[in-house]
């Protein structure tokens, strides 16, 4: 026997209680918005302007938040008059002149989302109430844009979603005061379908590995719907944890199920593992139904890319703007240079599509409040919807005012087999032109919800 | 009958990580009797040695190339590793690729100096408080070393691969007179699984055959007698729980090319192992082995799709449910002696 005081049983109640008590979410009790009587929330008194950008700085996705708020940090020094000026330049409306909005220095504060929406909505939350933020943006999780977003509405605040990428976010969940310039699911499939029929052929046979949560099902739904109507078939198709690390007992069944297609819904940490452990199990040089077997990513990510290291060559994917763009593709994605060079003087690296999307909403958002005049959300909502804007990086963009989602081109891409630095590591197949990827607002993937009426808040 | 055999083989994987890290927590319970919530740390400071390593060996001298650009039109920065300067390009390159094996010289000393550090500097002095403050003193410690090393290496995986001679897959199912591609299982894997039986194999024979072992099993069983005996327990109790941090660190260095290391794998790893030694006996060495391997392969067999088909969300859940039959039927474990750790 020892001396020491632990037993078995007290062991396991202390273990099981802190267990318990880590699970537990954060919660937090609701407040009556407070804010000055001027008609709308927050409305920004003296010379300045405070934007609140919500960021992951912790968690799975903290590179991306870095690259995001990299992003946002630009565009308020460009706002405000300093360094080249970069899409300012080149984008078609001309109302940002380098004096901040209306007038108004831009300041702005930032919190971490962790990527867990009851951390978003705290921190979007201590922006909106503390800090007096005008409009919240950023993102990196379909589930925290949806909370935030939602959370924006109540508060009568402007969201200009950052990296999202589910349906849900413009679809069943969208709201009158969301805005979202990222492209999502359906359009991945859209812009990804044909070139999948013309490089693999239209007799094939896929399974999907799915990330069980809500931008795992819509990208697996648009991607089956719209291979299927090329003539796929969808042979099975399995959640994995978000959880999930090791994938190796998912990926296993794989070769032996009559597939020869793998599609991994997957983003973040889960698809650098499943994908890692794919090219392990020889998925790449396997053959099936006497076609070389291939794999698929909907979602590409540079940063994503970096962690997927060499077994990222060869494999397809989409994207909503790539670096490379303008230069590859021509003048149509004029813009991308301008954005490209301020941010890699800064930096010293190219931007990622979650740094561009970011510093685009925020471009937006300025130019909607000088338009419209006024701080006031319904009167940027009346500005932002059914605007037609070009000159920030993805050719001629529409907002559109049934849904609040911007429709352009989208980008394909494909890991390069030979890339010359850790920055080359996509290169672009295809740009889908934006009427290929455009879809009914009542379309079915989209369906369930209603934008309902602005809120202006106070 | 063949996905049987595919999903044991990838069982066993999993099982030689969560034996080995079972395996590191138990011999540090069953000598300080402290329950180290920092053990998952442990295996992903391994990781990151693995990664230091390679980071050591690329580290780079940047020589202007003027026949190419860089992404802004200015003349391309080349990095060109000092090792290439030292031994030349062709070695240099050999070593870099052999990074993660070699890593394993690397890790050794790293991990027991971090681990006597980590007991001497903080572990030693919870030994006489209560359970929680242990565990919350060992978890606190756990956040601090993953913070510390996502400031440094940023919150993506970082990609170790092979040496490209393990870097394919072996197709089992020919083997057995199955048709090719029906068991395909990476070599790598098989490379850990045998790497785990040394490991395993090397802490029970210096438990079991030398003089220090010897004492430290003494010591587990009375640790105030052997301490009468004018032996002083507490510095071997010390350098075991460096050994025990090595075993961790190990697993976590030949684990990188299996899944990219982020600062978050140890906690992916640390309830499921703490599962495993409560399970397979707490304080039994074997038992961690057993138990380790045995959830590893049920793990894997519970995530076959006929098996989700049936009982959905079987494979998220399976691990504790035998962990509570186990509890029920024997309270003490698979392997657990009566009387240890117990008033």
């Amino acid at each position: 026997m020892t001396k020491s005081n632990f037993t078995r049983r007290g062991l396991l109640k202390t273990g099981t209680a802190a267990g318990a008590g880590l699970a537990m979410p954060t919660i937090f009790t609701s407040k009556v918005w407070g804010a000055a009587h001027t008609g709308f929330t927050n409305a920004p008194q003296g010379d300045t302007v405070t934007l609140g950008f919500n960021v992951p700085q912790s968690g799975p996705y903290a590179d991306e938040g870095a690259d995001e708020l990299r992003a946002f940090q630009l565009a308020v020094e460009h706002l405000n008059g300093e360094g080249d000026g970069g899409m300012m330049q080149t984008f078609s409306s001309k109302t940002l002149e380098g004096n901040g909005i209306m007038g108004k220095k831009v300041q702005f504060v930032s919190g971490d989302t962790q990527t867990k929406s009851d951390a978003a909505r705290a921190s979007a939350k201590s922006m909106i109430e503390k800090d007096g933020a005008i409009m919240i943006s950023g993102g990196s999780s379909s589930g925290v844009a949806v909370a935030v977003q939602a959370l924006c509405q109540e508060a009568g605040i402007i969201f200009m979603a950052g990296l999202t990428h589910a349906n849900d976010t413009t679809g069943k969940d969208k709201k009158a005061n969301g805005f979202r310039h990222f492209f999502n699911s359906y359009m991945s499939g859209a812009a990804l379908a044909p070139i999948l029929a013309k490089e693999y052929g239209k007799d094939r046979k896929a399974y999907h590995l799915t990330a069980d949560y809500n931008w795992g099902y819509t990208t697996e739904q648009a991607i089956r719907e719209s291979t299927e109507a090329l003539g796929w078939e969808t042979v099975n198709s399995v959640l994995t944890p978000l959880t999930q690390t090791d994938f190796s007992s998912y990926i296993a069944p794989v070769l032996n199920s009559g597939a020869d297609v793998l599609v991994l819904n997957h983003y973040g940490g889960n698809m650098v593992n499943s994908l890692t452990n794919a090219v392990q199990f020889g998925l790449r040089e396997a053959t099936a139904n006497g076609k070389k077997f291939e794999i698929v990513v909907p979602l590409y990510s540079e940063l994503m890319a970096r962690g997927a290291g060499k077994n990222i060559a060869g494999i397809l994917g989409s994207q909503n703007w790539d670096w490379k763009l303008e230069n590859e593709k021509g003048a149509r994605y004029t813009g991308t240079n301008a954005f490209v060079k301020s941010f890699g003087e800064k930096y010293g690296f190219p931007p990622s599509q979650a740094a561009h999307t970011c510093y685009v909403q925020t471009l937006l958002y300025a130019d909607a409040v000088n338009r419209a005049g006024s701080f006031n959300p319904c009167a940027v909502v009346e500005a932002l919807e059914g605007f037609e804007f070009d000159g920030m990086g993805n050719g001629p963009t529409l907002y559109r005012a049934e849904d609040h989602q911007c429709f352009k081109d989208v980008v394909v891409v494909r890991g390069k087999e030979n890339p010359e630095n850790e920055f080359d590591l996509v290169e672009i197949v295809e740009v889908t032109p934006v009427d290929q990827v455009t879809y009914p607002p009542d379309h079915p993937q989209f369906a369930g919800g209603a934008l309902g009426e602005c809120n202006p808040g106070a | 009958m063949d996905a049987l055999i595919l999903q044991i083989l990838n069982g066993l994987d999993k099982g030689s990580a969560y034996a080995l890290i079972a395996l590191g927590l138990t011999l540090i319970f069953g000598t300080l009797g402290v329950v180290n919530f920092a053990h998952g740390a442990l295996f992903m400071l391994g990781a990151f040695c693995a990664v230091t390593l390679n980071r050591i060996l690329t580290l780079s001298h940047t020589v202007v190339d003027e026949s190419r650009t860089d992404f802004l039109g200015n003349p391309m920065k080349v990095d060109v590793p000092y090792l290439f300067d030292i031994v030349g390009p062709d070695t240099g390159a050999k070593l870099i690729e052999w990074s993660v094996p070699l890593s394993i010289l690397f890790a050794i000393p790293v991990m027991i100096l971090i681990g006597v550090v980590m007991e001497r500097g903080l572990i030693k002095h919870f030994y006489k408080r209560p359970h929680a403050d242990q565990i919350l003193v060992t978890f606190g410690l756990a956040i601090v070393l993953q913070e510390v090393v996502k400031y440094f290496y940023g919150a993506n995986p970082i990609p170790t691969p092979a040496p490209s001679a393990f870097s394919g897959s072996f197709d089992f199912g020919v083997l057995l007179g199955f048709d090719p591609y029906v068991i395909i299982y990476p070599y790598w894997r098989l490379v850990y699984f045998a790497f785990a039986m040394v490991v395993i194999a090397a802490v029970f024979a210096f438990l079991q055959f030398s003089t220090f072992g010897m004492v430290v099993r003494a010591g587990m069983a009375d640790r105030e007698t052997v301490g009468l005996l004018g032996i002083n327990i507490d510095r071997r109790f010390t350098i075991m729980f460096g050994i025990a941090a090595a075993v961790a660190g190990l697993a976590g260095v030949m684990y990188t090319p299996i899944n990219p290391p982020n600062y978050h794998m140890g906690m992916d790893f640390l309830v499921l192992s703490f599962v495993v030694v409560v399970v397979g006996g707490m304080g039994s060495l074997p038992g961690a082995v057993l138990a380790g391997f045995l959830l590893g392969i049920l793990e894997s067999l519970a995530s076959m799709g006929w098996v989700i088909d049936l009982i959905p969300g079987i494979n998220q859940i399976i691990i504790y449910l035998v962990a509570i039959v186990v509890l029920l039927t024997r309270p003490r474990g698979l392997m657990g002696r009566k009387g240890v750790m117990e008033d």
